[in-house]
């Protein structure tokens, strides 16, 4: 039984295709999920994505305890400001991917994905034997709606008090504030998963639909559409960005996902999946050995899509783990784990396209990068 | 719900066949189809003077979620194809049933085919 988010009602309303995505019955499109994408690049979009989990770490040990549990170093964040990071088993396997916001010494908000919140809430609490910390995971009362696309800043200007106007302004990428939004206390962050500028904005279930109402109104008059998952998962593969299930897992290893950078090896004391880790990478996994996660571009129309075999000379070197064609750029464009002596940019390979084979290109990562 | 044009005939592979003159038919993909594809933004159809069979793959649909394979409903020639639909095939989304058609055969039998009610009551659709 699939759940609904505190917005299930508001989708219905507006005619949203649903479907089933990490557990949750969740808006694949309103209309068009190429006209959502334009939205998204071109003014803004309104996502709904309750779906993910919020799990709160807070204690004398906050800082400490994320440490251990997770790859980086969570200890040394700003307050105010977030980071990408994993949580990883023993073995260096991928758990889940995820945001952790620093609110202080003593405070942390953990963002894990929605299928696999139960998972990381778990885990967290399973790790935190020892430390003196509280978790506790606010998945089912806590709403996240964000609003994505060049137009995003402006839409919440028109909806925040002028005093505040600087906070909202003045937050710089992977920071976050504590702002009051069409009369909603929220915690504003500046993230996403679309490669736009734009926002994320927590707060209780109760108060979701009126927010979104606020933002939906705010954003009439310059181009904000709602947009379900369909988009998203266009959106953040032209942005290059990862979806776990797809790119990352647990057979898979931060460094073969080109993530070696967020594996903290260097800081003080033991972490979950160190030992293996560290193995993995004097082994050169990723670098000089094993596979590589790749972009690929088609050079021909057809796309690419999860799964299917990626070949050099006719011989299977790897697969492809999300693909389609590009709105944006207007070709098909692939994420592939493929061996690493054929992951060099620029590499020529083919992809097996139902039987036959068609060119593709690795190429640098992300494949749409916005203007700044 | 997805509209289902009436007077035409339909397959179980939610291609569309309409009567042209003489034994010619034009063909395309029915409003379950697309809803179901979403935005379509390629298509591999058949070439003109090729040999099309009733119940067999004879070109793609692709759209950002997914790729279908198209089946001919019918056998016989192809004789001419939607060049519009080729080249811009958000028109197979918006006009399913009229500008956005596929292709066209010189039909010599046709495969199982169902009438517009059987159809829209099979697939939920609506008339």
């Amino acid at each position: 039984m699939s759940k609904h988010t505190a917005l299930y009602g508001t989708h219905e309303a507006l005619g949203a295709s649903f479907t089933d995505f990490g557990g949750w019955q969740m808006p694949l499109k309103y209309t068009s999920e190429l006209a959502e994408h334009h939205a998204v690049r071109q003014a803004a979009g309104l996502f709904d994505l309750s779906h993910m989990g919020e799990v709160w770490v807070t204690g004398p040990d906050a800082g400490a305890f994320l440490d251990y549990a997770l790859v980086g170093k969570l200890s040394a964040v700003v307050d105010g400001k977030a980071k990408y990071s994993l949580i990883c088993n023993p073995d260096g396997g991928i758990i889940d991917d995820l945001i952790t916001y620093r609110f202080g010494a003593e405070k942390y908000l953990v963002v894990p994905n929605a299928g696999n919140a139960p998972t990381v809430a778990a885990e967290l609490a399973a790790r935190a034997e020892g430390f003196d910390v509280v978790v506790e995971d606010a998945s089912d009362t806590t709403s996240l709606i964000a609003v994505q696309g060049p137009n995003a800043e402006a839409i919440l200007l028109k909806i925040t008090g002028d005093s505040q106007h600087d906070l909202v302004t003045g937050l710089k990428y992977y920071a976050f504030t504590e702002v009051t939004v069409a009369g909603h206390d929220v915690i504003l962050a500046r993230t996403g998963y679309t490669g736009e500028d734009g926002f994320e904005l927590f707060l209780p279930n109760g108060e979701a639909a009126a927010l979104w109402a606020s933002i939906t109104e705010a954003g009439a008059g310059l181009g904000l559409i709602p947009c379900g998952l369909a988009c998203r998962d266009s959106l953040r593969l032209e942005a290059g960005m990862p979806l776990y299930g797809n790119e990352l897992s647990l057979e898979g290893n931060p460094f073969e996902a080109g993530f070696g950078q967020v594996v903290a090896l260097s800081k003080e004391g033991d972490f979950v999946g160190k030992e293996a880790l560290a193995a993995l990478k004097a082994a050169g996994a990723g670098t000089t050995s094993g596979r590589r996660l790749v972009g690929l571009k088609g050079l021909g129309r057809r796309a690419a899509r999860g799964h299917y075999p990626v070949l050099k000379d006719g011989a299977v070197i790897g697969e492809v783990t999300s693909g389609q064609p590009s709105p944006t750029l207007g070709y098909p464009v692939a994420l592939a784990y493929v061996d690493v002596e054929h992951s060099a940019i620029g590499t020529a390979l083919e992809a097996d396209l139902r039987g036959k084979a068609e060119p593709f290109e690795v190429v640098a990562l992300p494949f749409y990068k916005r203007a700044k | 719900m997805a509209k289902v044009a009436a007077g035409l005939q339909y397959s179980e592979e939610h291609e569309w066949v309409a009567r042209e003159d003489g034994n010619v038919v034009s063909v395309g993909i029915s409003a379950v189809a697309t809803d179901a594809l979403g935005d379509i933004v390629y298509v591999d159809l058949p070439e003109v003077g090729s040999t099309v069979t009733a119940g067999e793959t004879c070109g793609e649909v692709e759209s950002t979620k997914s790729v279908s394979d198209l089946y001919s409903p019918v056998t016989g020639e192809v004789t001419e194809l939607n060049t519009t639909a080729v080249d811009d095939p958000a028109v197979i989304n918006s006009d399913p049933y009229g500008a956005g058609w596929l292709f066209k055969v010189a039909a010599v039998s046709d495969g199982p085919l169902l009438s517009a009610e059987e159809y829209a009551a099979k697939n939920g659709g609506e008339l």
